[in-house]
């Protein structure tokens, strides 16, 4: 038999429907895993309970025929998630502990469609930063390694980085994540896997702690487009719960997938050519539109003129909301709480909010408290949100010409971990291609398409209009029947 | 036309100016983004949702009936009804603020401006103003603290976290407690006719932030405080006259009049600088990115009109139009309940003035002896109209009519059974008061002489004697006309 | 425009956070790169053109006035309010003493 870890979500879910395998032994496959792999500090909380009672009710209801659309996939879950009775921390000391009586709607549905649970997925610091450098619970470390004999940990991308080391490690079939600025796309690319942001307010955002409400979507990640589609079928949906949640039905995007482009337009962005960028990733970019020629796409320039404005922008937007958005942290009613000898209220609000958060989130918390203060909020927020309509604009004008938009996912392939920690700057320049489409709301993934000099995964991102999520999956699943990308990082942990 | 009060000061006259922020408790079962209830006194943190709590994750989404209300209650202050408005958020920290934030509207509130007009003096309600009001925005209140729990923790209880306020901002257009007493009075009048606000102002559902500053006539605008949460009508005018004093006592020391934030002891009746909030503030206010803009379409604000009711300036112009006098006019209008129960009684057919009269003496009398109000009043509207009825009809007089009424409220029966059942109906009999008069006529000859040597008042007492020993029931008009023609 | 350390302390006070006058020196060369750098905005010509307020075109729903119609939204709770409280007592969460 095949080991069973190597199965994808539509294997898992194909094999199991037939009888090829138990849950149980599905389950228990990936469980072992996860324990064995303690060093790439994917996971904050493991659950194989979870995940083994989830592959007994599934094999309970193979056996009387009620099987559920994804009976018998266990998965990850970023801890970002709120999940009744079991820890989330979103990877911060301030929430050490916080052991949610709710379930968010995301995981509530993969819970509902047969899902397990390995564990709680490690991440960026309330996802903050590309590298999961910022994680309370400690680095993540990618499962890749460069082929230069050097043996330097490398950073599995962020936010949604334990998602994506644990996927590329076969330490689980898929995971959640969510993407703010780049938080699945960019990870996914970093470690030779697939992950798609939906278009804002496809995935509720009710139950996932949040970093900025006006950005945040979650999305799947997993090895392949095919299971992207099944993830986020189950995934997406309306919810009366968000008042910013998309009243639309869910497409099954799964069932309309197809690589033939004949007749679509792909769009490639001339400003998105960076001067002094990674030679192998711009040859990559030339292959991609090769390969979405080859699949029958007509490619055409077009011109995204703001582009250059998109992560100035988000880093006004995004810590401003977050500024607010963690202001809920104060120890009065959850989570961490310092209280110094004789400190009144105010006191016990700043010690706590210093002692609960990392240096990046306090960091973005002070940008954000500064960039909204009075007297400076028109130049900074106002400006940044003109210019976020601009982006839109831009894309809209785009669209006109174009069905997708194919560029890089990111401007690198993996860095080593601490080797951009000292500089805020060259850390936030990771999402430089993932942000433009973040700040307007539009749908996009990554998808692997070819390993670098140094035997490193590289991703290319295909960003398509609003709702188009099959567009994008599509243009997706050409590239990856042409990249026949099938490198996986050897097993060192 | 009303006349600025001044207020005196050792340096002579001052005028004080004064503008009311108004927190109205908006009448809903749920609160303005969860699902919890509002109702008042509950157990602590009974009625606090996941999202009431600031749990990580959660959301807010607006509750439809609280924005109904609001744009009602902008409808009947005659403003401008924002099609578009826009939650914003409003930062600071504070332990009855689980958010962080309060979600409240800055930059686009659902009404803009709007006008009320008053009647300071209560003796002359032809003497009117007109208070501007600002504007109306939907926000949401905070959980309350409890320091007298423990001796060094403080209480925190969100039970009214996030349940909907209106704040309803007047211009600086007041200039006396009284007519600020008349603003709230008003406002307070109309929130319940709309039944956007239930008006207790004992359970918080209503109080003011009030705005004074004080200026030599003539002179700019001086600073003003803010004196947070005043809770009685009687208190905010108190409020007023306190701080008003403060601020000219101050100036006229030599002082400055510091822009802050104060509180209001009722038991010095004096105001007094809020720790607190001592440090300046920087809200920090920007759109709620949980929240879309709040786009209000035709239909719904048609549906907001017409369900307006009738309001009370309106309805005094009826009731004057009706013969009701002006007094029964301004205390029939100025409780909704009152009003809807007259204009109940009305529909029942009684005569406008006879039943404003009796209404505002015999009935508000048996409420206030019986300690009740309109809501639990111990008779109908029908069985009013009924006992006026039979006064209207002739069958019975005034004065058995107050006798009746007494029944009425002892037994619950009905007029007419209390009139058959107990003999009380008024006789027009002419025989048997006619066999009275002759009785009292002859009982009376001395006075029988004075009348008819002039001195005509007499005729009263012979129709007391009459009415007595008829014992009230004999119709007055009939007795008047016999006893004319006994005495020739 | 350049912030400096007593800015640095006012923004941290703003946000409720301890720093130390180390974290404030350090901090205050961060926050102006991150700042000099966000400034080119200032050159995009905006003339006209509205802040976004909804990224995808999109209604503001309402809810009906109905309680606890979800029990995820509802009240009710209070075991699971009170539940992860590093201070719950008698029903309240308890603070340091507020005097106001
Ligand atoms: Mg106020
Ligand atoms: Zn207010």
């Amino acid at each position: 038999m095949t080991e069973l870890t190597n199965l994808k979500v539509a294997e898992i879910r194909d094999g199991h429907r037939a009888g090829d395998f138990s849950a149980v032994e599905v389950a228990e496959a990936f469980s072992a895993n996860v324990a064995a792999a303690k060093a790439l500090n994917a996971f904050i909380v493991e659950t194989p309970e979870h995940a083994l009672a989830a592959a007994k009710a599934a094999d309970a209801d193979r056996a009387a025929g009620t099987l559920k659309p994804l009976s018998g996939v266990p998965i990850g879950m970023k801890d970002l998630f709120c999940t009744d009775g079991v820890q989330t921390t979103a990877a911060s000391h301030m929430l050490e502990g916080f052991v949610p009586r709710y379930e968010s709607t995301v995981s509530a549905k993969l819970w509902d469609a047969g899902c397990g649970m390995l564990g709680k997925l490690n991440l960026d610091q309330f996802a903050m930063g590309s590298s999961n450098e910022t994680s309370y619970f400690g680095n993540v470390i990618s499962p890749w390694k460069r082929k230069d004999g050097g043996n330097a940990a490398l950073a599995p991308g962020g936010s949604s980085g334990g998602s994506s080391s644990a996927i590329a490690a076969r330490l689980c079939p898929a995971a959640t994540g969510t993407d703010t600025g780049g938080s699945i796309r960019q990870p996914a690319a970093f470690t030779g896997i697939s992950g798609i942001k939906p278009t804002y307010g496809r995935c509720s955002r009710w139950g996932i702690v949040a970093f900025a409400s006006s950005l945040d979507q979650a999305g799947p990640m997993a090895r392949d487009v095919k299971d992207c589609a099944i993830m986020l079928e189950t995934m997406a949906g309306f919810d009366p719960k968000d008042a910013t949640s998309l009243n639309m039905a869910v497409p099954n995007w799964e069932a309309a997938l197809s690589s033939d482009l004949k007749g679509k337009k792909v769009g490639i962005p001339k400003e998105y050519r960076l001067e002094g960028i990674d030679l192998d990733i711009d040859a990559m970019w030339d292959v991609g539109i090769a390969m979405l020629k080859d699949a029958g796409a007509e490619v055409v320039e077009i011109s995204l003129p703001h582009t250059k404005y998109a992560l100035p922008a988000y880093y006004i937007i995004a810590p401003a909301e977050a500024s607010s958005n963690l202001a809920r942290y104060d120890g009065v009613r959850y989570g961490l709480r310092d209280l110094p000898d004789g400190a009144g209220l105010q006191d016990m609000y700043a010690a706590t909010r210093a002692d609960g958060f990392g240096p990046e989130v306090k960091r973005r918390i002070m940008i954000g408290t500064y960039v909204l203060s009075a007297g400076f909020y028109d130049a900074y927020y106002t400006q940044a949100q003109k210019v976020r309509t601009l982006i839109a604009r831009d894309f809209e004008a785009a669209f006109g010409a174009c069905d997708v938009i194919l560029t890089p996912t990111a401007p690198s392939a993996a860095f080593g971990l601490g080797e951009k920690m000292a500089d805020p700057l060259a850390m936030y320049l990771n999402d430089v291609f993932a942000v433009p489409a973040s700040l307007a709301g539009l749908p996009a993934m990554s998808v692997p398409a070819a390993l670098n000099r140094e035997g490193l995964p590289l991703g290319l991102q295909i960003i398509g209009k609003a709702f188009d999520e099959q567009g994008v999956l599509n243009a997706g699943l050409a590239i990856e029947e042409r990249a026949g990308f099938t490198a996986r990082a050897e097993k060192w942990w | 036309m009303t006349t600025t009060t001044r207020f005196k000061g050792a340096t002579g006259e001052w005028e004080v100016v004064i503008g009311l922020e108004v927190h109205a408790q908006i009448s809903t079962n749920a609160k303005l983004f969860s699902g919890a209830a509002t109702a008042f006194g509950a157990e602590p943190n009974t009625q606090v949702s996941l999202v009431d709590a600031a749990m990580p994750g959660m959301l807010p989404v607006p509750n439809r009936e609280c924005i109904r209300q609001a744009v009602r209650t902008g409808m009947a202050i005659e403003a401008q009804i924002n099609k578009y408005s826009r939650f914003d958020r409003k930062n600071y920290f504070y332990a009855d603020l689980p958010q962080g934030y309060q979600i409240s509207q800055l930059y686009h509130p659902i009404v803009g401006e709007g006008r009320l007009e008053i009647s300071p003096d209560e003796k002359d309600p032809s003497d009117t103003k007109i208070i501007g009001i600002e504007r109306i925005h939907v926000e949401q209140d905070a959980g309350k603290l409890m320091h007298d729990q423990h001796p060094t923790m403080s209480y925190v209880d969100l039970n009214r976290s996030g349940v909907a306020l209106m704040e309803i901002v007047s211009k600086p257009d007041m200039s006396s407690p009284e007519e600020a007493g008349a603003y709230l009075r008003k406002l307070r009048s109309i929130l319940r006719y709309v039944g956007s606000c239930d008006g207790n102002m004992e359970e918080g559902s209503m109080r003011a932030d009030v705005n004074v500053s004080v200026r030599k006539p003539g002179e700019p605008l001086g600073t003003r405080t803010e004196t947070k949460n005043v809770n009685s009508v009687r208190f905010v005018m108190v409020a007023i006259t306190s701080e008003a004093f403060r601020q000219i006592e101050l100036i006229e020391s030599g002082g400055k009049v510091v822009q802050e934030t104060r509180l209001f002891d009722p038991a010095t009746n004096r105001t007094r600088t809020m720790r607190s909030k001592e440090d300046a503030h920087d809200y920090r206010y920007f759109p709620d990115p949980d929240l879309l803009p709040l786009e209000l379409d035709d239909a719904f604000l048609a549906e907001c009109r017409d369900s307006l009711p009738e309001l009370p300036d309106a309805k005094r112009a009826r009731y004057l139009a009706a013969g009701i006098s002006a007094y029964n006019a301004d205390v029939l209008t100025a409780e909704v309940e009152s009003a809807l129960w007259f204009d109940t009684l009305l529909e029942t057919g009684a005569k406008p003035a006879a039943a404003a009269n009796w209404v505002s003496s015999e009935l508000f009398g048996a409420l206030n002896r019986l300690g009740k109000s309109f809501e639990d009043c111990p008779v109908t509207p029908a069985q009013a109209g009924e006992l006026l009825g039979l006064v209207a009809d002739g069958t019975i007089s005034g004065t058995i009519a107050k006798a009746v009424f007494e029944k009425m409220l002892e037994s619950g029966d009905a007029a007419g059974v209390i009139v058959e059942r107990d003999g009380l109906k008024q006789t027009s009999d002419t025989g048997a008061i006619e066999a009275e008069i002759a009785k009292i006529l002859t009982a009376n000859a001395d006075k029988v002489e004075q009348y008819k040597g002039g001195k005509e008042a007499l005729f009263g007492f012979f129709v007391g004697q009459t009415m007595k020993a008829m014992q009230g029931k004999a119709n007055p008009q009939v007795v008047n006309e016999l006893l004319k023609k006994a005495l020739g | 425009m350049a912030i400096d350390q007593a800015t640095v302390r006012k923004i941290a006070s703003l946000a409720r956070i301890a720093i130390s006058d180390a974290e404030a020196a350090a901090m205050e060369g961060e926050l102006n790169g991150i700042l000099g750098w966000v400034e080119q905005l200032g050159e995009v010509d905006v003339t006209g053109v509205e802040p976004m307020t909804a990224v995808i075109p999109n209604q503001l729903r309402l809810r009906d006035d109905v309680i606890d119609a979800d029990p995820l939204t509802g009240g009710n709770r209070r075991d699971d309010v009170l539940a992860n409280a590093p201070a719950a007592m008698h029903g309240f969460f308890g603070v340091p003493k507020v005097i106001e």
